[in-house]
């Protein structure tokens, strides 16, 4: 579903290779985890995949069910399917949460030629979807992720992803600056829209998130490639020995 | 030497227009008016106070010429019960304007109430704009007073059952209009007054308004949406105790537009905001210029302006609190913003405090800024589409002062105006 075949990225402003050469498929249906330490380009994958400026592809290819995503704009990946849960999601003072939503949905049914979903529909998915994440009303009529605090803006971003079903997923650091029971809501929202139609990429630090959601594959990324891969047992390895073992073992 | 008697003879030609004949005290306020014209001067570019805003079409004695805008669809302000007022060219119109009689309040026309001998307005008629002279004179305005041939002048006794709007329409390419509107609210009275439109190639409006004890004046304003027309507008205001005062103004277009509001707050716990917001595209020049006097005890007083520039586009904002001895307690807010849609536009502010009461809380900010980038990314990696995400962004940049109209169906009406702003120059 998502094939990523030898990618390299540059960071425009300054002249610096992040990316350098990574391949990666993901299959609908599964899980796959990407770990690395700090600097490795997790990040920059995840944004270069959504269409962020500042990123230029000097060579390979990144495809979504065939269609070439480095030539969209980010609206287009994300009605091809595309989803980035943001490590630290955008504070938007003035825009409603509920208005940003339903303009996401619309926008990208427009672009898929389906119809727009009328004002009631959308309120009682929203209102179902919201509940399951323990997100209230006042969250939802607040401006998107304004006084929000961290577990609350990583639970916004889950519930966009449901309310987008989107094909692919893609979690930044969707950790970070979560407690246990927080990291334990947000790993059950997204256990929820596992399916056979959707694939996952978590991109994580650690390896307590993945205690929550069961990854089927597990790639360690080192210097701008995947320099191994494995089952789950591997992030299980990360945490007892550090990355600095397998990076040796690999080198 | 040689610039003073420059500034002189264009002062006298454009004084050397005749002023509407009146009674004894409307001749008499005209006339300390078109003195005080004399002693001032009209405004010129040297002018501290007009240092960004070229003041020459505006004091010239022609009006420049200004086509017609044809895309205008009526009021803004259609959907919600009103009594209408209206003026073509700056003068009424008997035919489109309703019926003036409504309870609880008088509304006359400026000519009619200029030929009484004994009239309450020649209490406010350039006297509120007097006082404004102090600290920093503002001669149109005068001129204004000793020249304006038409307005209303309304009289509000209770709580009045609907707004009036007056409705100003564009329809000679060289007309010059000037307007002078004059309001008492007498105290714990309401009333909420609209101006909508272009008024005229030209427009020069004063609106006095004295707001008494414990009452409440909320103006909403809309100057069109002609592209070549120019005005320059003050509204004086002075508020009574425990009094409200609300001014909200939404530009889009115009060639030029120079909007002074002075208020002064003479009454304890009295509450004053202005705000505003201006959308220019290429050939615009927009001044909101403001000075709020707290003069008494426990005062609010609030600027909010905004403004969403592009293709060159100007944008003005000179606001002052002063705040006096006497006024302690006071809290004053003030921020001016600009959202430059391009790099070819500019902002250019001059925020000033100046502070002689020492228990009081005063924060003022300015900022100008381009979309925010990230904000962008954000939206368009859910699918919604660049020119959407700028739209929904510039509404929530604009959205701080437009919260400062009350009436959920007048703010209503300026977003949908706003919306259909932004939607044409999409793309």
């Amino acid at each position: 579903m998502l094939n990523i075949n030898d990618l390299h990225v540059d960071l425009e402003e300054e002249d610096k290779s992040i990316l350098k050469g990574l391949s990666l498929d993901i299959e609908a249906g599964a899980v796959h985890a990407i770990m690395g330490p700090n600097g490795s380009g997790k990040s920059t994958l995840s944004y270069v995949l959504s269409g962020k400026d500042g990123y230029e592809v000097t060579g390979g290819t990144a495809t979504l069910d065939g269609q070439n995503l480095l030539e969209m704009e980010p609206e287009e990946r994300a009605a091809a399917g595309l989803f980035l849960a943001f490590q630290y999601p955008v504070e938007i003072p003035g825009v409603g949460n509920m208005t940003f939503l339903r303009t996401a949905v619309n926008a990208q049914r427009k672009a898929r030629g389906q119809e727009e979903m009328s004002a009631t529909d959308f309120l009682k998915m929203v209102r179902a979807k919201a509940k399951e994440l323990k997100i209230d009303a006042d969250m939802l009529k607040r401006p998107v992720n304004v006084g929000f605090s961290g577990g609350e803006k990583k639970r916004n971003e889950i519930l966009q992803m449901a309310v987008l079903e989107p094909r692919m997923c893609i979690l930044d650091e969707t950790d970070s600056g979560l407690d246990v029971d927080a990291m334990k809501l947000v790993a059950e929202g997204v256990n929820a829209l596992r399916s056979k139609d959707r694939g996952f990429l978590v991109i994580t630090h650690y390896q307590r998130l993945l205690d929550h959601i069961k990854p089927d594959v597990v790639h360690i990324m080192a210097d701008g490639r995947i320099v191994k891969t494995g089952g789950p047992e591997l992030a299980l390895e990360v945490e007892n020995n550090g990355y600095a073992d397998i990076l040796a073992e690999v080198a | 030497m040689a610039a003073l008697q420059e500034n002189q003879s264009l002062t006298e030609a454009r004084l050397a227009q005749v002023p509407p004949q009146g009674a004894g005290w409307a001749n008499t306020a005209r006339g300390a008016a078109l003195a005080r014209v004399r002693a001032m001067g009209l405004p010129q570019r040297r002018d501290e106070y007009w240092k960004y805003t070229r003041p020459d079409s505006l004091v010239q004695v022609e009006a420049p010429k200004a086509a017609l805008f044809d895309h205008d669809t009526g009021s803004v302000f259609e959907a919600g019960e009103r009594l209408k007022i209206v003026f073509v060219d700056g003068v009424f119109d008997a035919v489109t304007s309703d019926d003036l009689a409504m309870e609880d309040v008088t509304i006359e026309r400026l000519s009619e109430v200029t030929n009484t001998d004994i009239h309450w307005a020649k209490d406010v008629y350039g006297e509120l704009e007097a006082r404004g002279q102090n600290p920093v004179a503002r001669p149109l305005a005068a001129l204004n007073t000793g020249l304006a041939s038409d307005g209303v002048v309304i009289h509000v006794r209770g709580r009045v059952s609907k707004p009036i709007n007056l409705i100003y329409i564009h329809n000679s390419t060289g007309s010059d209009a000037i307007l002078h509107h004059v309001i008492r609210l007498d105290p714990g009275t309401e009333l909420t007054l609209m101006e909508d439109g272009p008024a005229a190639a030209r427009l020069n409006m004063v609106l006095e308004v004295d707001v008494a004890d414990g009452a409440k004046f909320h103006h909403v304003r809309s100057q069109g949406r002609d592209h070549e027309r120019r005005a320059v507008t003050h509204v004086f205001a002075r508020l009574g105790a425990a009094s409200l005062f609300k001014s909200f103004t939404m530009t889009a277009n115009g060639k030029l537009t120079r909007n002074e509001c002075v208020i002064e707050l003479t009454g304890d716990d009295a509450v004053a905001h202005v705000a505003g917001v201006a959308m220019g595209d290429g050939d615009f020049h927009h001044d909101d210029t403001v000075f709020i006097t707290h003069d008494a005890r426990a005062c609010e007083s609030r600027q909010v302006f905004k403004k969403v520039l592009r293709n060159g586009a100007t944008g003005v904002f000179q606001g002052k609190i002063l705040v006096k001895q006497i006024a302690q307690k006071t809290d004053g807010y003030q921020i001016s913003q600009a959202l430059m849609l391009d790099e070819d536009s500019q902002f250019l502010a001059k925020p000033e405090l100046e502070i002689y009461a020492d228990d009081v809380v005063c924060s003022h900010g300015s900022t100008s800024g381009a979309i925010d980038e990230e904000a962008l990314f954000y939206m368009r990696a859910r699918g919604v589409p660049k020119d959407i995400a700028t739209d929904l962004l510039t509404l929530a940049f604009l959205a701080e002062a437009v919260e400062e109209v009350e009436d959920a169906a007048l703010r209503a009406a300026i977003n949908a105006q706003l919306e259909g702003w932004l939607l044409r120059r999409r793309g």
